[in-house]
């Protein structure tokens, strides 16, 4: 009897497990997933379209949007401030509106007003690589101030104890946080290197002719400088000119910044056009909006809930540390995603 | 007493205004300013303004005709970008020149044709075919808005030319300074243009040939945008067009203007542009070496434009005539 009464249970039990196993089976993942992710609409308004970075995050996020099936959508607004401000009243208004905006913000108040609207309307508002004074719901880019700081440490180790210890800076402009927050960081490390002077600091307004034009009487006026920090690797061209035109590139070690794309930085480092660059890691940039996106439209909150700040790792890379995957190359990457 | 004051004011023009302006300024630069008054330092100022000076003399030819040429910095950007990319995707070089120089020319006659022939005003007509010439090449033939200069072509080489220690843009625009001076000076044609731009009906009713001459002045300032947008690249090793975007084309109207060739047109010549190039040249290293942040420089820039032309309409109050044709 108490054999029967087992293997009664036992076999109650193996149907019990038999059952069972299709539920175990079952993962609430995929149909979670599914349900808040499918159909979503992300929209990318950066500065422009027309430049590696902004090219790289949309073939990113194009794989990865389509991936979780979801589209993706981007707007170019040329580098005007107006046609931004236009495109991202338009996709609020429009119906279906987007549920996420995924936005870089061409200076610190401009689009404030706007994209609280946006976060009025139920949409999701990311900022990137450029921070503005508004509570978005999250920040993915670099710290400006640390990165300000790298291309200081940078220039300090180029120019060396024996060197005449003066350096320039080719700013950006004096309304952009980039532009402003990287001041900020290299004047700290500055501050801490007394014996560092800064002997001019011009604004290039990220034009390349500029750049060249003020480099060329910053190097006229102090012939012995050792560095110089350009704030952007679009108009480092100019300042590069500049000093390959004054027969100093051998002496001049410039710092810029940049997106890390192949052509654009590494092809320079390695051909001594810069001594070094605080390269932004544009797949793991990427990769962090990606998986904000996708927490976002699962967490149910409210848009504007909380603001954190998701800074990429940066790092201030040389001619040295050169490996064949420092950079990442535009071509590829666009191949890559079919477009 | 009346009339020998008038008689003296007459004789401080514009352009006299602006000269001295600028020889203050440059004497007060080389007395306060360490390092102005070097070789090196001169030819960098020169340097500073020749593509700008380039694009004025175009621009000055236009004007001085009664038009405008709103068009000219997209033409420089996208033609030159449109060159390269064409270089870069491997097409052979004296085709790809070919197609853009007929390109830059076909956009000049377009300009030229709608001012001159189906009376649309210049300042309409250069605005829209700058932004269709900028958004056609951004959007349909370039990918990104900076391209580079393949390596070894001869633009690169171009860019490293040095006679004496001076860059070759320097040279070009004194070519072109020389040529244009000869142009409105000596050849019938050149002498056309003032009468056209003093009384188009008039210099029309004398058989002199107005329209096609307008067309041939927007091809003219259509091929200096070119050679401009050319020296700009060999200069950088890549053209950004993002330049359309910029103040540039303000600058080249200052330039021209603030020598003393008045909007109405009619009036000036190579000299005034020189004497304009030379003051915005001065001022943007003097700026520049003082170190003075880009929003004052803009402010200053654009504070000394909107004097120039308050004098202008001070010195060369309009007449019954340019009333009733209006400016431009």
């Amino acid at each position: 009897m108490p054999l029967l009464k087992s293997m009664v249970s036992a076999a109650a039990l193996a149907a019990a497990l038999l059952t069972a196993a299709p539920v175990l089976a079952q993962d609430p993942g995929p149909g979670a997933y599914a349900a808040a992710l499918t159909g979503k609409r992300v929209l990318l308004v950066p500065l422009a379209m027309g430049f590696d970075l902004a090219q790289g995050w949309a073939a990113i996020l194009q794989r990865e949007v389509t991936a979780f099936g979801g589209t993706f959508e981007t707007r170019d607004p040329n580098w005007s401030t107006e046609a931004g401000a236009q495109a991202l009243t338009e996709a609020i208004a429009s119906d279906p509106h987007p549920d996420v905006l995924v936005v870089m913000s061409p200076d610190l108040n401009s689009f404030a007003k706007i994209l609280k609207k946006a976060q009025d309307a139920g949409i999701y508002v990311l900022l990137i690589d450029n921070p503005a004074n508004f509570p978005a719901d999250a920040y993915i880019g670099s710290d400006w101030n640390r990165l300000g700081q790298l291309e200081a440490e940078a220039v300090i180790k180029g120019c060396g104890d024996a060197s005449s210890k003066k350096i320039g800076l080719v700013q950006g402009d004096q309304v952009n946080a980039t532009s402003l927050y990287q001041y900020e960081g290299i004047m700290k490390v500055l501050a801490e290197h007394p014996d560092f002077t800064v002997v001019a600091k011009p604004d290039s307004n990220w034009d390349a002719t500029i750049a060249r034009n003020v480099t060329t009487t910053m190097l006229q006026q102090n012939p012995d400088i050792c560095g110089i920090i350009d704030f952007w690797d679009g108009d480092a061209t100019g300042t590069s000119a500049a000093i390959r035109d004054a027969g100093l590139a051998d002496k001049v070690f410039l710092v810029t910044t940049g997106g890390g794309e192949k052509t654009a930085d590494c092809a320079t480092l390695e051909d001594g056009t810069y001594g070094a660059v605080v390269m932004t890691d544009l797949a793991r940039e990427s990769g962090d909006m990606v998986a904000m996106i996708k927490y976002l439209l699962q967490s149910g909150q409210p848009a504007g809930t909380a603001s954190p700040y998701i800074y990429t790792l940066l790092k201030a890379t040389t001619k040295a540390d050169l490996a064949p995957d420092t950079c990442w190359d535009l071509k590829a990457l666009q191949a890559a995603a079919g477009n | 007493m009346r009339r020998i004051n008038y008689v003296g004011w007459k004789v401080v023009n514009q352009e006299r205004i602006v000269l001295a302006i600028a020889i203050a300024l440059f004497v007060a630069a080389a007395v306060g300013l360490p390092g102005f008054l070097t070789a090196g330092n001169l030819v960098a100022i020169v340097r500073s303004i020749s593509v700008l000076g380039i694009l004025a003399l175009g621009m000055a030819v236009v004007i001085i005709g009664r038009g405008i040429d709103l068009s000219m910095v997209a033409i420089m950007a996208m033609s030159v970008a449109w060159y390269l990319q064409l270089l870069g995707g491997g097409v052979a070089d004296p085709w790809a020149l070919l197609a853009v120089l007929a390109a830059v020319i076909g956009i000049g006659l377009i300009n030229g044709f709608l001012v001159a022939y189906a009376d649309v005003p210049a300042i309409f007509v250069t605005l829209a075919s700058g932004s269709f010439v900028f958004g056609f090449v951004r959007s349909q033939v370039i990918s990104q808005d900076a391209v580079p200069v393949p390596h070894g072509h001869w633009v690169e080489a171009l860019g490293r030319m040095r006679y004496a220690s001076i860059p070759v843009e320097v040279f070009v625009f004194a070519a072109l300074a020389f040529a244009a001076f000869l142009f409105l000076r000596f050849t019938r044609w050149g002498r056309y243009v003032y009468f056209a731009g003093d009384n188009p009906v008039a210099a029309r009713n004398i058989g002199i040939p107005v329209r096609p001459m307008l067309v041939l002045r927007y091809v003219i300032s259509a091929l200096v945008s070119f050679i401009a947008g050319l020296l700009t690249a060999a200069s950088l090793l890549s053209i950004n067009t993002r330049v359309v975007n910029s103040t540039l084309l303000y600058d080249i109207v200052l330039v021209t203007v603030i020598g003393g060739i008045g909007l109405s047109g009619g009036k000036g010549s190579v000299r005034n542009v020189l004497i304009g190039a030379a003051l915005i040249g001065i001022l943007l290293n003097a700026m520049t070496i003082i170190d003075i942040s880009l929003l004052y420089q803009n402010l200053i820039k654009s504070t000394i434009l909107l004097a120039a032309i308050i004098f202008d309409g001070i010195l060369n109050p309009r007449d019954e005539q340019t009333a009733q044709q209006g400016d431009i």
